[in-house]
């Protein structure tokens, strides 16, 4: 493991490497994140776009490489404690729990009683009430609290687990293909709910859909097999020949 | 909590069929039955500690042990060994070589009584014991495997290695656990005669009583935080982990809880048996006990008790009629529940039933005193 540098980015990846059976789907990959900055990554299937957010959050060790979260070194942690840290993670299909109502959704996402014996004396107090609320407005589901999630349409699902992401405060969210399934108007929403979320957080946001990152990019990194190809504001990105040979197509 | 959950299998136990159950091993169950079938139902009931633990590790933790009968064991034993020693004493051991040690040993050979056994004199150190030893093993399992994300079906096949394992240990060492027979002839606890239909009647309330303050327990922790995250782990573990928590914990907990109460039920079946033998340890019935559970429903607590009761009453009613015909009998009664049930006996209760009586008792209140008469455990014990 190499050491990584510190530095005043919220996220420094640096060298990172990661091998499958030879095959390397990361390959010395470097990708700073600023504060406040919301980061889509685009690029073709198979670039390492998700694998990359798995290494980041610890779902996949590091062959090799530093990945440095306000300069604390995040690749040996284990899964929850990067949580802890204030990292969270979106996953590809909605990853909530179909069988319990939104409010518990968003009660188990609440950042106290993590430990067993924490969770076996957690009380459903007024602030975690009010802070269930307040998400619930944020993401548009506070007449859903009641319903059982895996009664919400697709898009709320969505929504509804980018609402536990925020239950956690993270300082840095990591969505993947947060829009994928959702109609024109979900995705307007969804893009005024990030924009409201950048305010507060840096986010890396993984994204196919052109009009979606033009609106919503503050950076674009393209990646392509395991490496970053470019990296810098989208018009300056969609000009570079190289990702329209990869990517974008004539 | 103002969030009513629609599906009623994730709502925790009602207090009312807890109450109903109550009713029934309290009340019904001693005034029906004569002694030597109350013993028996005794018996059973320090089973359902049993499934009570595999409803909270299976049900609703997600993880299948096929080795429950372990700890099962382990309690049973460390009561045996109290209750061995004390019935041990010189007195009534003169005519061995060495008196004063355990019969079993001396026919082994042994001179004095491992160093091992020694605490077993003492019943409060016997009775923490009966909780701290499966309860220290499971932990042992549980960070092992756990830690290392075994799960499903691997960790399944462990705990019967570890039930195999600990089966061949007592049978092959003869000598410092009385081998294939057991514990036997244990007679009295602190001088105390539990032979008699007096300490047998108490015996089998004290169980009773244990066995619902194990249900009541597991029900607060279901109902708190700690339930809804076995849930929910249970179905989406990669959620659970990235909302921050350490999901080894969690499942380490409950096979401990789990552990433990299994611990108490073979503690109680050696008061009320009189006995303890290596063949409650092994493989065969620690998935009966998995049977128990499912066949009373693994989401219930209270289905569990039911369950172990019904099948305890059909494996004594057809092993007594037709011997060879038992195994075939509860090999097709697990593979219909599984296929037709597979919420047990609590799930056709909340699916046919309960809604009947709800609509026939409409207008006044939900009809708790119709359930009993309905009661599944009952009518075959009539048998």
């Amino acid at each position: 493991m190499t050491m990584g540098s510190n530095t005043d980015f919220v996220l420094a990846v640096e060298d990172l490497t990661v091998a499958f059976d030879g095959f390397k789907a990361i390959d010395a990959l470097t990708l700073y994140v600023d504060r406040g900055e919301l980061r889509v990554i685009i690029g073709p299937n198979g670039a390492g776009k998700t694998t990359l957010l798995d290494l980041i959050c610890g779902r996949t060790r590091a062959s090799n490489g530093s990945i440095k979260f306000k300069n604390r070194e995040m690749t040996s942690l284990p899964e929850h404690e990067i949580v802890r840290a204030g990292i969270g993670r979106k996953f590809q299909t909605p990853s909530i729990y179909e069988n319990l109502t939104v409010f518990k959704n968003l009660e188990v996402s609440f950042p106290r009683g993590r430990g067993v014996f924490g969770a076996l004396a957690f009380a459903c107090t007024p602030d975690v009430r009010e802070r269930i609320e307040q998400v619930a407005v944020e993401i548009g589901l506070q007449d859903a609290l009641p319903m059982e999630a895996g009664l919400l349409s697709h898009g709320q699902k969505q929504w509804l687990e980018i609402g536990m992401l925020l239950m956690q405060e993270p300082e840095l969210l990591m969505l993947d293909e947060p829009i994928a399934g959702m109609s024109v108007r979900e995705r307007e929403l969804t893009a005024e709910l990030l924009d409201r979320i950048r305010q507060r957080r840096s986010m890396i946001v993984i994204e196919h859909d052109m009009d979606f990152v033009k609106k919503i990019a503050t950076k674009v990194t393209v990646m392509h097999q395991g490496k970053i190809l470019a990296e810098g504001p989208m018009d300056k990105v969609q000009a570079d020949e190289r990702v329209i040979d990869v990517y974008l197509g004539h | 909590m103002n969030t009513a959950n629609p599906r009623a299998r994730l709502l925790p136990e009602g207090i009312g069929s807890i109450l109903i159950l109550a009713v029934v091993v309290f009340a019904v169950m001693p005034l029906v039955f004569d002694i030597f079938r109350l013993n028996l139902i005794g018996k059973y009931l320090t089973y359902a500690f049993v499934a009570v633990g595999l409803v909270m590790l299976w049900g609703w933790g997600g993880v299948l042990s096929l080795g429950q009968g372990v700890f099962f064991g382990l309690g049973g034993y460390m009561m045996a060994m109290f209750l061995k020693l004390e019935a041990s004493d010189p007195e009534s051991t003169k005519i061995q070589s060495t008196p004063g040690i355990p019969d079993f040993m001396d026919w082994n050979q042994l001179t004095a009584l491992p160093f091992w056994w020694k605490p077993f004199h003492s019943l409060p150190l016997a009775l923490i014991a009966v909780v701290a030893v499966p309860v220290l093993l499971a932990f042992v399992i549980g960070f092992a495997m756990f830690k290392r994300r075994v799960g499903g079906v691997y960790f399944a096949i462990i705990t019967q290695a570890v039930a195999l394992v600990l089966m061949v240990l007592i049978v092959g060492q003869q000598g410092y656990t009385g081998g294939v027979n057991g514990i036997t002839d244990l007679k009295t606890m602190l001088g105390w005669d539990i032979r008699t239909d007096s300490a047998r009647y108490i015996l089998y309330y004290v169980n009773a009583g244990l066995l619902f303050a194990a249900i009541l327990v597991c029900r607060r922790i279901q109902r708190s935080k700690l339930g809804t995250l076995l849930l929910a782990m249970r179905d989406k573990e990669d959620r659970v982990r990235f909302s921050g928590y350490d999901v080894a914990n969690f499942r380490i907990f409950v096979f401990c809880l789990a552990a433990m109460l299994c611990g108490i039920g073979g503690a109680m079946f050696a008061l009320q048996v009189g006995f303890m033998s290596p063949s409650f340890v092994g493989i065969v019935p620690s998935i009966e006990m998995v049977i128990f559970a499912a066949v009373g429903g693994r989401m219930s607590l209270v289905g569990a008790v039911y369950g172990t009761l019904l099948v305890n009453f059909g494996k004594t009613y057809f092993s007594e009629s037709f011997p060879d015909l038992w195994l075939f009998c509860m090999a097709g009664l697990f593979i219909g529940v599984v296929m037709a049930f597979p919420d047990g006996l609590a799930g056709v209760w909340n699916k046919h039933v309960q809604p009947r009586i709800d609509r026939r008792f409409a207008a006044k209140r939900p009809a708790a005193v119709a359930a009993p008469a309905a009661d599944p455990a009952v009518a075959p014990g009539r048998a």
